[in-house]
């Protein structure tokens, strides 16, 4: 069951919400990227709650036509101008007003959220049709969706992506540095709207399968995962591209393999996977290799500290310090420096003296900037340089042990 | 109205809406000044799970073992998203964002997968409440509040709503010199002695108490709405946090008040025949305070620079 | 690779480590082999300084040496990788007291919604404690405070409506408020008007002339010789510390700034 279902072999409608998510985890991975880089990501929770009034509203206003008030290119219309009108409310408060941009998402996406709920009880009580399938979209459900429904989500998503793909060189140069963006003649306000405009699409293309509470996870778990794997930008957007797409996919495939598997939170659960493995694994900015690193560093830094203390004959207070010059063998139990550890501390201390002289030299600007305490200085400077500076400083003594 | 109608039907849920208004717009005063403010959102979103994980551990539908799965919930996102932030080096919204989606999405899962057809726990429940249920049905009039047969059968909501104003009130009054030092200014406060890491999480664990208690008789949405609303309101009212604060109480209890008069009795005005979503309406008001305050506050303007980054 | 052996004893090595403990005890802030970094690269090298009580401390360097990292560090708002700080001979948690600290001014948010007084009023946490009461006394002093920095009158205004110059006064009132032993200011002339630099230094010299010991971050070298009495040069390591006539030298300076300043600009400071 789940091997059809991943091979695309659960019937037509499956099929087309399965690609129609994968197509839309593409492009919400993309437009994610964006806002997180401008650390924006929670704008996309106001959006999101920001759909609901809409889509009861014009709920109502199909079913008083006389049409059927759950045509889904009707709801999501309404939805996406509620969202727009909740996004004007938000840049309107923090831009005339002393309140900072979380507290305008959080009012905009509670009150409008709010407002959506009375909406739902009015439509509930005035029994108008059957308001059967309105729930949905707090949560999204595709089982026993229709076939034209399908088909919107397919090309709503098919549509997204095309957009977003064609917008990314612009959208990538605000969200790294709007200023330079700026100068360079970008019209950084309507490309900062137009970034808002994608993320309204992929919260409206998104509602009916991943629900309004849950979209964000779409917009901002896979942003935040390719960050982990990699510094260049162009393969951020990549690599959200495709987590995104690979979680709606599997997601969505899961979630028809088997009865009481809702799509939106599978989706989510197998994006926070991806997250997971990445916070803790990723080569660079993963928890286990920072970890290893900043350990190696303290080390380096006592050790490195340890033996300046001992050139100079200073007291050493602290214990790690001590512990690791002794596994070290650089000096005894007693405190006292091995041979060994004096003619460590003695080229410790000699490489200190070369430092000052390249850092005081102005000709040495680059080399100097170089310095934190640990580099060595041979990878800095050439085997001539070196005996240069030695030369300065008087060359080295012999020293009676 | 008389006390007749007005004791038994309306009086304990105003209360409750009341209580839980003021009990989410007090801490939300001081997450809203630390750029916290969206902290509420988060702890809202992950009292599902929190409800579910319960429910499956005991297997009844219980007020205490349901608020301990909550506050252990929302506790469990805090140190998440804190832990992501710090280790991944990601910026807070971001993290937030992370941790209450996939908690939301773990707790919707279980939900479906576990067989609650004969409880009443479903995720609507759990976002819009049903403050209108609260009732008093054994109180007769106003009298029956002086009578001790007819308060044993007080909707056990109220009392709990009211231990929790009083816990963060209590919280708000003892450390308010420090929290107030905290969030203006956290390097100084530090340099002071104060353990500011240690404050910030008891700010945040007594928002999460807050909305734990505030949840279960009125839903998430406006728990969200009174910790950001109320305070973002009076902040355009005021220069003075001791201001600020009254302000905000005063918006909490009118919108509470407003709100469910409005979902009640608005729709029998307009001719409607049933009530709406007292939980809703309560937010929604909040919401048109702000916008009112927002447009003609005296303070509604930025003073000073704001901080560099 | 051949290893080098070169003489281990330089001249201060002479110093015995009780003479070096005892110096420890009676500095104000005694910092020994101090380091912090953010990430992976050291923003402070295993730096040592020893202030000396009853004077006026610069702490000077290129921007992105270290200086305010080394303060904050000393404060203990940023935890190092290693070191040990000492202030007054003891543990900094059991000294809190004794010290008073002026940020930033750019480290806090203006826009919050309180008053100059109430500002200075912090500055009386600890004598405060969490429940006391603020009583007239404690107004009175704080008013006191203001005065002495020249903001009596603006007591009632709300923080947003100073200028930076008067914000930077609030700042070190609040800290005269504190009644500390030892005075660590960050950067407090960065970004102010004549006034109040006039008012600051006035106001930082009375603080010496009644004993005690003011640290600041000072990124003006013009005014180094005019205003302090010691200077402690930081660039990631110290390069130089003692009374400014003895450390504040060309030799120095060019050490500290190497190629960031003019030899021109360096020649004239010296002079001065």
């Amino acid at each position: 069951m789940l091997l059809d279902a991943l091979l695309l072999q659960l019937g037509y409608n499956a099929t087309l919400v399965a690609i129609g998510a994968a197509l839309l985890g593409t492009a919400a991975g993309i437009t994610g990227t964006f806002l997180f880089l401008r650390k924006r990501a929670l704008v996309s929770d106001a959006v999101s709650h920001a759909t609901l009034p809409g889509v009861c509203i014009a709920f109502l206003l199909m079913a008083f036509a006389g049409g059927d008030g759950r045509n889904l290119a009707g709801l999501l219309a309404g939805s996406a101008v509620s969202a727009g009108i909740g996004l004007w409310c938000m840049n309107w408060l923090t831009r005339n007003t002393r309140l900072a941009e979380d507290a305008a998402i959080g009012a905009v996406l509670s009150v409008f959220f709010g407002f959506g709920i009375v909406l739902l009880t009015v439509i509930q009580t005035l029994g108008v049709g059957r308001q059967a399938g309105l729930e949905g979209f707090l949560l999204g459900s595709t089982a026993g969706m229709l076939y034209s429904d399908a088909v919107v989500i397919a090309a709503g998503g098919a549509v997204t992506l095309f957009l977003v793909l064609l917008t990314r060189r612009p959208m990538t140069l605000v969200a790294f540095d709007p200023e330079y963006a700026a100068a360079r003649g970008l019209p950084v306000d309507r490309i900062d709207m137009l970034m808002m405009g994608l993320v309204m699409a992929v919260t409206v293309v998104g509602l009916k399968i991943v629900g309004l509470i849950l979209i964000v996870a779409l917009l901002i778990i896979p942003a935040v995962t390719a960050r982990f794997w990699t510094e260049r930008s162009e393969y951020v957007v990549l690599l959200a591209g495709l987590f995104g797409g690979v979680a709606a996919y599997l997601g969505a495939a899961l979630s028809a393999s088997a009865p009481n598997l809702p799509t939106g939170p599978l989706i989510v659960l197998v994006s926070f996977a991806l997250f997971a493995l990445s916070l803790f694994l990723a080569p660079n900015r993963g928890v286990l290799a920072a970890v290893l690193r900043h350990l190696r560093f303290q080390r380096r830094v006592h050790l490195r500290q340890g033996l300046l203390a001992l050139a100079q004959g200073q007291a050493i207070y602290e214990s790690l310090t001590l512990r690791l010059l002794r596994r070290a063998d650089l000096v005894r139990a007693d405190g006292v420096a091995t041979g060994k550890g004096k003619a460590r501390a003695a080229k410790a201390l000699r490489d200190e003296q070369r430092w000052e002289v390249v850092r005081s030299d102005v000709t040495q600007e680059a080399a100097a900037a170089l310095y934190d305490g640990l580099r060595d200085i041979e990878t800095v400077l050439t085997r001539d340089q070196i005996q240069e500076i030695d030369r300065r400083i008087g060359g080295p003594r012999e020293v009676a042990s | 109205m008389s006390g007749e109608e007005f004791v038994p039907l309306s009086l304990t849920p105003m209360l409750i809406g009341i209580f839980a208004a003021i009990a989410c717009a007090l801490p939300g005063n001081f997450l809203l000044l630390r750029r916290q403010a969206l902290i509420g959102d988060a702890i809202s979103h992950v009292v599902l799970p929190g409800i579910v994980v319960a429910f499956l551990l005991t297997g009844v539908i219980a007020a205490w073992p349901m608020m301990l799965g909550a506050a252990g919930a929302a506790i469990v996102a805090v140190v998440m998203i804190e832990a992501i932030r710090r280790l991944g080096r990601i910026e807070p919204g971001a993290a937030m964002g992370v941790v209450f989606t996939t908690m939301f999405a773990g707790g919707v899962l279980l939900l479906e997968q576990t067989d609650t057809s004969t409880v009443h726990l479903d995720v609507e429940h759990a976002l819009y409440g049903n403050l209108e249920s609260l009732i008093w049905l054994d109180a007769t009039g106003w009298a029956s509040l002086l009578d001790p047969q007819a308060l044993r059968y007080l909707p056990s909501e109220l009392p709990r709503m009211a231990l929790t104003l009083l816990g963060v009130c209590l919280f708000t009054a003892v450390f308010w010199r420090a929290l107030k030092i905290s969030t203006f200014d956290e390097g100084f406060a530090r340099t002071m002695g104060i353990r500011t890491n240690l404050l910030g999480l008891g700010l945040v664990i007594t928002a999460a108490v807050a909305a734990v208690a505030a949840f279960d008789a009125v839903g998430s949405i406006i728990v969200i709405a009174m910790f950001i609303c109320p305070p973002a309101a009076a902040r355009m009212m005021t220069n003075r946090l001791e201001a600020q604060i009254a302000w905000s109480v005063l918006y909490a209890v009118l919108s509470a008040v407003l709100g469910y008069v409005l979902a009640g009795f608005g729709p029998l005005w307009l001719g409607g025949a049933d009530a709406v979503s007292a939980a809703g309406m309560i937010a929604t008001v909040s919401g048109v305070i702000l916008a009112i305050t927002a447009r003609f506050g005296p303070c509604r303007g930025r003073s000073g620079a704001p901080a560099a980054a | 690779m051949s290893v080098e052996i070169v003489k281990t004893q330089p001249e201060d090595a002479t110093i015995s480590a009780q003479a070096q403990d005892a110096k420890i005890a009676q500095s104000p802030l005694a910092i020994r082999g101090l380091t912090v970094s953010y990430g992976e690269k050291p923003a402070v090298f295993s730096v040592d300084m020893t202030v000396e009580p009853g004077q006026m401390t610069a702490i000077i360097g290129p921007n992105g040496a270290g200086k305010s990292t080394l303060l904050k560090a000393a404060l203990g708002i940023v935890a190092p990788v290693s070191g040990r700080v000492s202030v007054f001979g003891r543990s900094l948690a059991e000294q809190r007291a004794r010290i008073a600290y002026v940020p930033q001014r750019a480290s806090v948010d203006w826009d919050f919604p309180t008053r100059v007084i109430d500002v200075v009023l912090m500055g009386l946490y600890r004598e405060l404690g969490l429940l006391g009461w603020i009583k007239g006394g404690h107004r009175a002093k704080a008013l006191d405070c203001l005065e002495r920095v020249g903001m009596g009158d603006f007591a009632a205004r709300q923080i947003g409506q100073l200028s930076g110059g008067q914000q930077q006064r609030v700042f070190l009132a609040r800290a005269l408020a504190q009644g500390a032993d030892l005075y660590l200011l960050d950067e407090p002339f960065a970004g102010v008007d004549a006034a109040t630099e006039k008012a600051i230094i006035s106001v930082l010299k009375s603080l010496r002339e009644a004993g005690k010991t003011v640290v600041v971050v000072h990124h003006d070298l013009a005014t180094v010789t005019e205003y302090f009495d010691r200077v402690f040069l930081i660039n990631t390591r110290r390069v130089a510390e003692g009374p400014v006539a003895e450390a504040f030298t060309e030799e120095t300076l060019q050490a500290a700034y190497g190629g960031r300043l003019a030899t021109s600009q360096i020649d004239k400071l010296a002079r001065a």
